[in-house]
């Protein structure tokens, strides 16, 4: 657990210091080209939350298997 | 899970992200830098987004300023490029109607219309007076192929409706196998009696195990449309966090899925935290439906369909909006219940060697 740790610090850090540097220059970053932005931010949300979540799976099949192994 | 379903799940989820990102959006009306409006000539900039002004200079393009149902002619000084031209437009004094729009209208675009608050106190408003006004063909929603509906505040962030939505769909569903096996659970204990309790020990685990791991996956989507939702209201209604009755439903669902979890955590026996958690699950699932199906229609809200805004298929006639979009539900499902079905094998191997 304590990698994802990590990586969710990054991530809402990258996030804090783009809102903490001015509202408005996110506002400006977001509202850019029609607002397409949202969507690329939405769609990678989606698609990395599931990574993660498959990626938890795949841990706790690796720990069934390798105790499979030590039996 | 068959092979053609996840074929299908993949293919659906390919369609649905390719429709997400291809399909333009149609042409609208985006301002007029003007604001005040005078008796006699007035120059302005109209702006559009994804129209063609320049390709029709010379062919069909022409602006109007309407009042109510009337419309005022206006001389083309400079069409800048497609989505920007000057134009000028003389009024008379005496105007039928407050509601001003500024429209254009082009072959490929059809009509586009953009309505602004504006200074008009210089006019007198009066029913009857029609001095001026020429007959005008509106011919809405013209564009030919698929796009997505045009929204001011919205523009290209439409394209969430392939990602936002399915997730609730998802989530409903996922919930509801877990509010099924749930009532298993209870049923399968209820007859404890009549037959070898071993056997239905057994049963009412794996009940249990179907039910917990559906929870946990439609958490997941619940936690994802949660993220998902807060960006997309950020930056259309200006705010993480609204006061809209379905997201607070949502919060509330989200919470009550949390305190399932941690229901199921405090209870060391088996048989009776299968119990115990089915009970809570069947209220939790009557409580979504009550929260984020029923309730949003009574309140005031801001999320489409509710309270006077209309929803998405109201904006397309020939509904090929839907035709997109159900495929990107599906799909989202069936990855869900494919997520849920590993999981509930994982969980079956743990249960497994714990024995």
């Amino acid at each position: 657990m304590k990698k994802y740790n990590a990586v969710f610090a990054c991530l809402l850090l990258v996030l804090f210091t783009n809102s903490a540097a001015a509202s408005s220059s996110l506002e400006e970053y977001f509202y850019a080209s029609g607002k397409i932005k949202v969507v690329i931010t939405v769609a990678a949300i989606v698609l990395i939350g599931l990574f993660v979540y498959l990626q938890r799976l795949d841990s706790r099949l690796k720990k069934l298997e390798k105790n499979k192994i030590e039996k | 899970m068959k092979l053609w379903l996840k074929i299908l799940c993949a293919v659906l989820l390919f369609y649905a992200l390719l429709s997400s990102f291809y399909h333009p959006l149609a042409p609208g009306g985006l301002t007029v830098d003007i604001e005040k409006l005078v008796p006699g000539a007035n120059t302005f900039v109209y702006s559009g987004y994804n129209t063609h002004f320049k390709d029709h200079s010379n062919d069909g393009l022409q602006f109007f300023v309407s009042s109510g149902s009337h419309y005022y002619p206006t001389e083309i000084i400079e069409v800048i490029d497609n989505n920007h031209a000057k134009v000028n437009v003389v009024l008379p004094d005496t105007l039928p109607s407050e509601e001003i729009a500024f429209y254009a209208n082009t072959p490929t675009d059809g009509t586009v219309y953009i309505m602004k608050p504006m200074d008009i106190s210089a006019f007198v408003f009066h029913q009857n007076y029609t001095n001026g006004s020429v007959p005008v063909k509106v011919a809405n929603d013209q564009h030919q192929n698929f796009g997505y509906p045009f929204q001011v505040i919205i523009f290209e962030s439409i394209r969430n409706l392939m990602w936002h939505v399915p997730m609730w769909f998802t989530m409903f569903v996922i919930m509801f196998i877990s509010f099924i096996q749930s009532i298993h659970v209870l049923s399968a204990t209820g007859r404890e009696n009549m037959l070898d309790s071993s056997m239905i020990y057994v049963q009412s685990g794996i009940h249990d195990r179907k039910a917990s791991a559906s929870a946990e996956t439609g958490l997941i989507f619940c936690i994802l449309g949660l993220i998902t939702g807060s960006i997309w209201a950020r930056f259309t209604w200006g705010a993480w966090w609204t006061n809209d009755p379905q997201l607070n439903g949502a919060m509330v669902v989200f919470l009550m899925y949390v305190a399932y979890f941690i229901l199921r955590n405090s209870v060391n026996d088996e048989e009776k935290r299968a119990r115990l958690a089915a009970i809570f699950n069947i209220f939790a699932f009557v409580l979504l439906v009550v929260l984020l199906m029923v309730m949003p229609r009574f309140a005031e809200g801001l999320h489409p369909g509710k309270s006077g805004n209309p929803a998405f298929s109201s904006y397309d006639l020939d509904s090929s909006l839907r035709m997109v979009f159900y495929p990107a539900v599906f799909g989202f499902i069936l990855l869900g219940y494919w997520i849920y079905n590993l999981r509930l094998r994982i969980k079956i191997l743990e249960s497994n060697e714990e024995i």
